[in-house]
């Protein structure tokens, strides 16, 4: 455990011990699974819990999921930046220029809240 | 904590045509809530238009100006100058190509690319006038692509390289013909783009583990007194260097560009052709210029290499196209390697020729897109290159125009692809880089088949059933039509003044 790469002997038994549990367990599957090269009606269907399965294995996510995402990543970045900011713009050498970018800033972002607002996408429908 | 804090010194003049872009870009958000739905298309052209020819005459002002700005991480020097103002110049007549309504009812875009395809309410958009929410992305890509060419550190450099793809990648979904392959576009080259994203990124983070600092001036200053381990070095500047070459489609970071040249709406394809183009050897130049030139001989055989395959596979794959605007993305991918040869005879001729040579093809490029955007049937564009033959009987100034541009490309005499091809050449064997230029001048013999085939086949066939038919180009196409092949033509007939413009600006500041 010592030297330059000493300190990765623990990474290094963490991935043999992954790759060794993963043999192990399709290795274990292999001897134990009963053998039946046919190709019977339904071996390849999907497995849900013992019912037929219903419907097709294709989903489609609902395209208008991205409002959440569009406001949250308004606010997010509003809050990532204004947190740190309101800790120190009334230290010494910030003043009024601070304030001013940060006015700026936000201006920028209530834009897209603006848009989103005029577009109705903040009416639940 | 009390230290002092300065404010980083902002040089408002240098950077205003970024100011005015980005300015006209948050506008046009604004437009698209406050203006009434009817009005909306006029004032966002207008607006757009009005916003990028001020940008342009703020760059002409600026000519000469050579200053490191906000903090240093813009430079406004003379490539950078000169690229924003081609770029600016490509950008005027991508907007007129994408303002256009006569050509196709509604225009060429839809207003909900992510409706699926096929389905009752996708049937009602296709007839629905387009959004305009257009205009305010490329001119937010516009504004990200001036920024990346005059970024002068790695981090800006980023966001100027999220701030040109993430509005392209929307706009790739948005033709009104053909939603699927759109669609399909708008998906690859988003996820391709972020692999190059982060590749990028991570060779933004090796350098400045190397250097200690992402400014590029300060990379060209660590490489000679680091103590790190140049491993790091190395590493970063291949992933970089790959990053950028993804975004100028050179082999073998190109198999995104024909899928998704044909399936985005043409004037799109045309504004990236032309101006991510620019940016992207913008940003390239000044990478490998300007902060690993020193190890100019450790890259140049790399990426000569990669040179070489570009070119090769660009004019070999365009040869065996069926379909022209997939055979303009193999075009578009030869040309690449064509700027690339530029790009390596270091050294001030090689960055003029480069520079010059992204002039000449972002204007042939812009016009023969325009022609594609006319020639339709009833269900959109044809882009089959059999129904083509036999357009020059039936409409022969567009066709005239579609040749000259074809011929420019292919690199005859009198046209601006001959006197890019000569720049770049030359500038390559100046350097004592031969083998270059061998394998440039056979895959520009290789690549002028397809162009010609095109030519023949326009004029030399007899019109039939089959063949498409031309729509008149209205103002707006017939504008850009003109300045594409009056361009085209000037380069060729009378290049000095470009070519000296090229040269006077191609000195990069550190």
């Amino acid at each position: 455990m010592e030297g330059y790469l000493g300190s990765y002997a623990t990474l290094g038994l963490l991935l043999l011990a992954g790759v060794l549990f993963l043999a192990a367990a399709f290795g274990a599957n292999r001897l134990l699974r009963p053998a039946r090269p046919a190709n019977p009606p339904g071996k390849t269907e999907a497995y849900e819990c013992g019912l037929d399965p219903v419907g097709g294995d294709w989903a489609q996510a609902q395209i208008r999921y991205y409002v959440y995402a569009y406001l949250f990543v308004i606010f997010a970045v509003e809050a990532v930046f204004l947190f740190p900011w309101a800790v120190i713009y009334a230290d010494p050498g910030f003043g009024i220029a601070a304030v001013v970018e940060m006015g700026i800033f936000v201006g920028v972002l209530a834009l897209g809240i603006l848009y989103a607002w005029r577009r109705r996408v903040l009416r639940w429908t | 904590m009390t230290t002092d804090f300065q404010l980083p010194a902002i040089d408002y003049q240098a950077i205003s045509p970024l100011l005015i872009l980005f300015g006209v870009a948050c506008l046009g958000v604004l437009v698209e809530a406050f203006v009434p739905r009817p009005a909306r298309r006029r004032v966002q052209l207008g607006m757009a238009l009005v916003g990028v020819l001020a940008a342009l005459g703020a760059v002409v002002l600026l000519a000469g100006t050579n200053v490191v700005t906000a903090g240093g991480s813009v430079t406004v020097d003379g490539p950078a100058l000169f690229m924003q103002g081609a770029l600016l110049a490509f950008g005027v007549v991508a907007l007129l190509l994408i303002g256009e309504r006569r050509v196709e009812p509604g225009g060429a875009f839809v207003a909900q690319p992510a409706i699926t395809v096929g389905s009752e309410a996708d049937q009602r958009q296709a007839s629905a006038p387009g959004a305009t929410e257009v205009f305010p992305l490329a001119m937010f890509s516009l504004g990200g692509m001036a920024l990346f060419i005059a970024a002068s550190d790695l981090l800006t450099m980023f966001i100027a390289l999220e701030l040109l793809s993430l509005p392209l990648y929307l706009m790739c979904a948005l033709a009104r013909r053909h939603r699927l392959i759109s669609q399909e576009a708008a998906v690859k080259y988003f996820l391709l783009g972020a692999y190059a994203s982060g590749f990028f990124l991570f060779g933004v983070v090796l350098a400045y583990g190397y250097a200690g600092s992402v400014d590029l001036a300060a990379i060209h200053a660590a490489v000679d007194t680091s103590q790190m381990n140049p491993a790091l070095l190395y590493a970063a500047l291949a992933l970089i260097v790959m990053g950028l070459l993804f975004k100028t489609a050179a082999a073998p970071f190109h198999v995104w560009a024909p899928d998704v040249y044909q399936g985005a709406p043409t004037p799109i394809t045309a504004f990236m052709a032309a101006c991510t183009k620019v940016a992207a050897f913008g940003a390239l130049l000044r990478v490998t210029y300007v902060a690993f030139e020193r190890l100019a001989w450790d890259w140049l055989p790399v990426i000569g290499v990669i040179a070489v395959l570009t070119m090769l596979v660009g004019a070999v794959l365009a040869v065996t196209q069926t379909d022209l605007k997939r055979l303009l993305a193999y075009s578009s991918i030869a040309n690449a390697g064509f700027v690339l040869v530029g790009v390596l005879a270091v050294g001030r001729t090689g960055a003029s020729s480069a520079m010059f040579y992204l002039v000449a093809y972002g204007f042939a490029v812009l016009g023969a897109f325009a022609v594609i955007s006319l020639v339709r049937d009833r269900e959109g564009e044809t882009t089959h290159l059999s129904r083509w033959a036999g357009l020059g009987r039936r409409s022969p100034l567009v066709a005239g125009v579609f040749t000259v541009v074809m011929l420019a490309l292919a690199g005859i005499p009198l046209t601006g692809g001959f006197t890019a091809k000569f720049a770049v050449f030359s500038a390559a064997l100046e350097v004592g880089e031969g083998w270059l230029v061998i394998a440039g001048v056979v895959s520009s013999v290789i690549i002028a088949f397809p162009y010609l085939r095109v030519v023949v086949m326009m004029w030399l066939s007899e019109p039939s059933e089959s063949t498409a038919t031309m729509v008149a180009p209205g103002l707006l196409t017939g504008t850009a039509l003109g300045i594409g092949a009056l361009a085209v033509v000037g380069l060729g007939v009378v290049p000095g003044p470009v070519l000296d413009l090229a040269h006077d600006a191609a000195l990069f500041l550190r």
